[in-house]
């Protein structure tokens, strides 16, 4: 032919038809078993664990939400509980002073009362003592009259008498 | 270094056996490498798994690069596939070529413009397919006056220029290799000084033609990605 130089391949003056369905047979034929033995499978476990790495950011990322939620709860509980001891502290030092101020009253009441009783009873002891002692000059003043009247004595005698008397009354007074 | 190539006609078709049995030995190979690599899978990878997991990673970055995961979704697996297939098909010709009775046996089956053009064919009749299907008739047609009417021919011819580069890169990039790895081979075969003078030059070109085989591999997985994004992304 005229253009045979311009045909390729070692085959010369014919087509390798056969070489054509040879060769598509062939690689189809490995891609079609391939597909089915070695990429089917293969492609399948990378799509599971681009599945599986997915799924664990999923889970990272959520429990990474829960215990940010947690850190939050459990500050507010803190703060709660810092607000509350605050509360009692304030609230048993208001107590004490409460307490201080009516113990103090109750005490200064009661030391009142007590001076009161004793001056009450240093007037009773007064007066107790004051009636005992004119009970005593009245009973001295008898004696020293029976006395007089006992001893006839003199003036002088008499008077001097009633003056020891006297005087006796008023050492005991 | 002109082989024959053990042909056989079967029902009035015509098979290059080499390319048969390499195509065979190309896919068995990469189907015991996935498959080992995928037993006794596990959420945290180890070893092979890992290794695949890279290659998937890989090939889904290079649709990300292109389009939508959305729409890249689905080629996937065909990514993935071709990225392996070819890269492995490039690297079978590298260690030995074996020559029965003039017929060339083992080489890269990527080395054979036809192997490459039938997959360049697919991915581009594969682009057409899921341009209609995704973006209907309609969408589809109009990306031939997008963005300019008159850019139509433009247009026409830009889808076999595509069909076309994409094998053609291919194939000339590996049959090459196996051209420089073949007449090396043969200085090397010739006498002890021959040996002597090939064995450097013969590892440098080996060295490279590794990774020739995996940008190859690499960009023709790329490009399409590329194609498959034009038809089917709406950004384009």
């Amino acid at each position: 032919m005229f253009f045979d130089y311009l045909v390729l391949g070692a085959a010369g003056e014919f087509l390798n038809i056969g070489d054509i369905l040879a060769t598509l047979v062939i690689f189809i034929g490995l891609m079609l078993l391939l597909k089915k033995f070695a990429w089917g499978p293969l492609m399948g476990v990378m799509q599971q664990r681009e599945d599986l790495i997915k799924s664990e950011i999923e889970t990272a990322e959520n429990s990474r939400l829960e215990s940010q939620k947690m850190l939050e709860e459990q500050r507010t509980l803190l703060k709660d509980a810092r607000t509350q001891a605050q509360e009692i502290v304030e609230n048993a030092k208001k107590q004490g002073e409460v307490s201080r101020e009516e113990i103090i009253t109750t005490a200064r009441a009661e030391s009142g009362r007590m001076k009161e009783a004793a001056v009450q009873e240093i007037a009773n002891e007064r007066d107790k003592a004051i009636s005992a002692v004119r009970e005593e000059v009245v009973a001295l003043s008898l004696l020293a009259a029976t006395k007089v009247l006992e001893k006839e004595i003199s003036e002088e005698d008499n008077r001097q008498l009633i003056n020891e008397t006297i005087a006796k009354a008023g050492e005991v007074q | 270094m002109e082989h024959g190539a053990p042909m056989l006609k079967v029902f009035g078709i015509w098979f290059n056996l080499s390319n048969v049995m390499m195509l065979l030995v190309a896919a068995l190979i990469v189907f015991l490498i996935a498959f080992i690599a995928t037993r006794n899978l596990q959420l945290k990878p180890t070893g092979m798994q890992n290794f695949m997991e890279w290659i998937m990673d890989f090939v889904k970055g290079i649709i990300n690069s292109n389009m939508d995961w959305k729409d890249g979704g689905r080629f996937h697996v065909l990514g993935i596939t071709l990225i392996m297939f070819i890269f492995v098909a490039n690297m079978l010709g590298l260690p030995f070529a074996i020559v029965v009775n003039g017929d060339l046996w083992w080489k890269s089956p990527t080395a054979d413009p036809t192997v490459t053009m039938t997959l360049a064919a697919t991915v581009l009749i594969l682009s057409h397919y899921y341009g209609i299907k995704l973006k209907g008739l309609k969408g589809y047609a109009g990306g031939y006056i997008k963005p300019m009417p008159f850019l139509f021919p433009l247009k026409v011819i830009e889808e076999f220029a595509n069909t076309l580069t994409l094998g053609l890169r291919l194939y000339g990039n590996i049959y090459a290799g196996e051209i420089l790895l073949t007449l090396l081979a043969g200085l090397a075969s010739a006498s002890i000084f021959g040996f002597a003078a090939a064995i450097l030059p013969m590892m440098l070109w080996q060295g490279f033609s590794i990774f020739i085989g995996a940008i190859q591999a690499f960009i023709f997985v790329m490009l399409t990605m590329v194609y498959l994004s034009h038809k089917v992304a709406d950004d384009h």
